[in-house]
């Protein structure tokens, strides 16, 4: 009886020891990849950039790794798919949409020893990573180039919708403009949609329609630039070059790139190094990257490039104090010598000189 | 040379009863050739489509949560279909159902507000999704305007009123000003039925559903008011029936129903309010309800082969690497054979050669 009650203590601890072990990171020979994507992959737009990231790991890490997507998956639904991939052997998650946030930490729970990362979320977890690119260094690069470009001084701008990412992006894009052209005037149309090339369509037109010579977009489908093409006007691609829709319009366009991220990511897995954390990479990141400057002027391509290596060496921050509310007030600098990180991932106001109102 | 179709004097009984099974031979031998030709195995594909989620505990429960708004939405639907009344606002009357029991769960969210908050949110959520169904009912009895059009329409308003609440007043002050609302509190919850489970008391409500309807249907006069106004309007009024009435009837029941859906589904899954509360589920109901023949237990069979659909072509992603198109391709092709096969048994086919028809 003694004996056998022994035993079983000592069996008891060494399969504490063993799971203990499991825990703990531990290198792997070979992991599986999952992802799950919010649209269809298509052949460009904020999906595909996800598959590109999925297949760079591919290329990396060759017979390491084997991946495996869920396209097209309704956020409200999509509890279902990430446990599916959870119970089908993947080491390491990528949920590719701010709506799967939730969902993911509700899997990751069940599912401690899988390794997930949210894109664009805010919630963390011992066995959840966030990950978002800075989309608003991009985009003041485009801001400049627009209000050096623009001839009737009134420029345009499609949003999706008014969440913090979208507004820091207008506001990062005008103060851009301003920076060159202190008297440049911008209108804002919400198309209210991610993608909807009619939509987003409509939109290009009505801002056309109003005297706009340069259009932005913040909708993933090539609908907007095509309507400048169409016009003779000018715009900038978005999430994917759309240089071979609109190859006159085309400026340059703010590329998002996974790659490398998504590659280090599935490495650390492998080496047992991964850990929780929150990335947010830029232009230094290489997870922002604009596509070639074109069709326009030396002086222009000279002024986008030398902002773009600013930005990229920390000397030039689109958010660099002061900055202005719109009525005129100055907002209170939280980061060292610039807007703080949480004031820029939540931000709900314009800055001085945009005429519009955000919508509520 | 064309086809015509003509009924059948006698319709076999028992070729009624088959015509579903036959459909689905079919409509998997149709998806198996297509999966031949991309080269794939459609015995394979057989296994994780249908066998696999069928023989795993974990996605028999998944099944049920995927069928449970399904067949809640699908059995009002079938109210209005069966007398003839094109509801295709379920979505919108699930969304509006939603939201009003959602008000409640953020009324009292972080108070000390005990058991009474889950069972009224439920009957707010009822209330909201017929009071929505109620609109097109009342545009058609009144003004003779077309329920289709209307209850369609209304699905956008319903589901921009919820983007408006979840952007402004009903925001989650500490969500980084993202559109959704605070998590609900344990008391505002549809608890799960197994803890750690995922399917909740939902999945009660579509059963009561689907046996009080039967008895509706099967023993009494306004089961027989409803079929009578669909196939038979006129007869319906000579025979005093208040198609007006009616009408509203079935409009509330429907849109009431979806409601009980859509408060289920925020408090039983989602947890919160967010501006995608469904992937579809109210059209996806109509589907469903013409599966099932718009019979109770058909439409309960139903939700389930479509809810096996979505899993299996999840499944059929993961592990056979089959795209998603195929998934969808595979409910048309079911859907269409079902039809077909309805068709089929109700009417013979003839071949009318050149000259013979007239």
């Amino acid at each position: 009886m003694f004996s056998r009650k022994l035993f079983g203590a000592f069996a008891g601890v060494a399969l504490a020891a063993l799971s203990a072990s499991g825990a703990m990171a531990q290198a792997k020979d070979k992991i599986k990849v999952g992802f799950i994507y919010v649209g269809p992959v298509g052949d460009h737009g904020w999906s595909y950039q996800h598959d590109q990231g999925r297949q760079a790991i591919v290329k990396a890490l060759g017979d390491k790794v084997e991946t495996t997507f869920v396209e097209s998956v309704p956020e409200a639904d999509s509890e279902r798919a990430i446990e599916q991939l959870a119970r089908t052997g993947h080491d390491l998650i990528f949920t590719t949409s701010f709506g799967f946030m939730e969902p993911t930490l509700k899997v990751a729970r069940k599912y401690p020893n899988i390794k997930f990362e949210h894109a664009t979320g805010f919630k963390r977890a011992p066995n959840v990573s966030t990950y978002a690119a800075k989309f608003h260094e991009g985009r003041y690069i485009i801001g400049q180039i627009a209000g050096k470009m623009t001839k009737s001084g009134v420029i345009g701008y499609v949003g999706a919708f008014p969440i913090p990412e979208v507004i820091a992006g207008i506001n990062a894009f005008y103060l851009g403009a301003q920076s060159v052209n202190p008297d440049v005037k911008i209108k804002v149309v919400w198309a209210n949609t991610w993608y909807d090339p009619a939509k987003e369509g409509d939109a290009a037109k009505a801002l056309l329609d109003q005297g706009v010579d340069m259009l932005a977009q913040h909708t993933d489908s090539p609908a907007p630039i095509q309507a400048a093409e169409a016009r003779g006007k000018f715009g900038f691609g978005q999430a994917s070059d759309m240089e071979r829709f609109a190859p006159k319009a085309q400026l340059t366009a703010i590329i998002d790139d996974w790659s490398d991220y998504y590659i280090a990511r599935a490495k650390a897995v492998l080496d047992g190094t991964w850990k929780s954390e929150d990335t947010w990479g830029g232009l230094a990141e290489h997870m922002v990257v604009m596509s070639p400057y074109k069709n326009m002027p030396d002086d222009v391509k000279k002024m986008a490039e030398e902002t773009e290596a600013a930005i990229r060496s920390g000397a030039l921050n689109p958010f660099k104090c002061p900055i202005y509310g719109q009525d005129g007030k100055e907002i209170e600098c939280k980061g060292n010598g610039a807007l703080s990180d949480e004031q820029v991932l939540g931000m709900n106001f314009y800055v001085k000189g945009i005429e519009d109102k955000i919508p509520q | 040379m064309r086809f015509e179709l003509t009924p059948r004097t006698t319709v076999s009984p028992v070729a009624r009863a088959l015509a579903p099974v036959a459909a689905f031979i079919v409509s998997f031998l149709i998806a198996g050739f297509v999966i031949w030709l991309m080269g794939r195995s459609p015995i394979a594909a057989f296994d994780v489509y249908v066998l696999q989620p069928l023989s795993d505990p974990w996605s028999l429960q998944e099944l049920l949560v995927k069928a449970t708004p399904l067949a809640l939405i699908a059995i009002g639907l079938s109210y209005c279909f069966r007398a003839s009344l094109w509801n295709i606002g379920a979505e919108g009357q699930y969304v509006m159902g939603a939201i009003l029991g959602s008000w409640l769960a953020l009324k009292t969210h972080g108070t000390e507000a005990g058991f009474w908050v889950l069972p009224l949110m439920l009957v707010l959520g009822i209330v909201g999704g017929a009071l929505y169904g109620l609109v097109p009912a009342f545009l058609k009895t009144r003004f003779g305007v077309n329920e289709i059009l209307t209850s369609l329409m209304l699905v956008y308003v319903a589901q921009l009123t919820l983007d408006y609440l979840v952007r402004g007043p009903w925001r989650d002050p500490k969500g980084f000003n993202f559109p959704q609302s605070v998590t609900f509190d344990p008391s505002a919850t549809l608890p799960p039925i197994l803890e750690s489970g995922r399917v909740h008391y939902g999945v009660f409500f579509a059963v009561i559903a689907v046996l009080v309807t039967a008895v509706i249907l099967g023993r009494t006069l306004f089961g027989y008011r409803l079929k009578l106004t669909g196939d038979a309007p006129r007869a319906a009024r000579f025979a005093g029936f208040n198609s007006r009435a009616t009408t509203m009837a079935v409009f509330a029941i429907s849109g009431g129903l979806a409601g009980l859906a859509g408060i289920s589904e925020v408090s039983g899954q989602i947890g919160q309010l967010q501006p995608s509360i469904s992937p579809g589920y109210g059209f996806t109901a109509i589907t469903v309800a013409f599966l099932g023949r718009l019979n109770p237990l058909g439409i309960l069979v139903a939700a389930l082969v479509v809810a096996l659909t979505f899993i299996g072509g999840e499944s059929a992603q993961i592990l056979l690497r089959l795209p998603l198109d195929l998934t969808q391709a595979f409910q048309g092709i079911l859907l269409l054979c079902v039809l077909a096969a309805d068709a089929l048994v109700s009417y013979r086919i003839r071949l009318v050669t050149r000259g013979g028809g007239k």
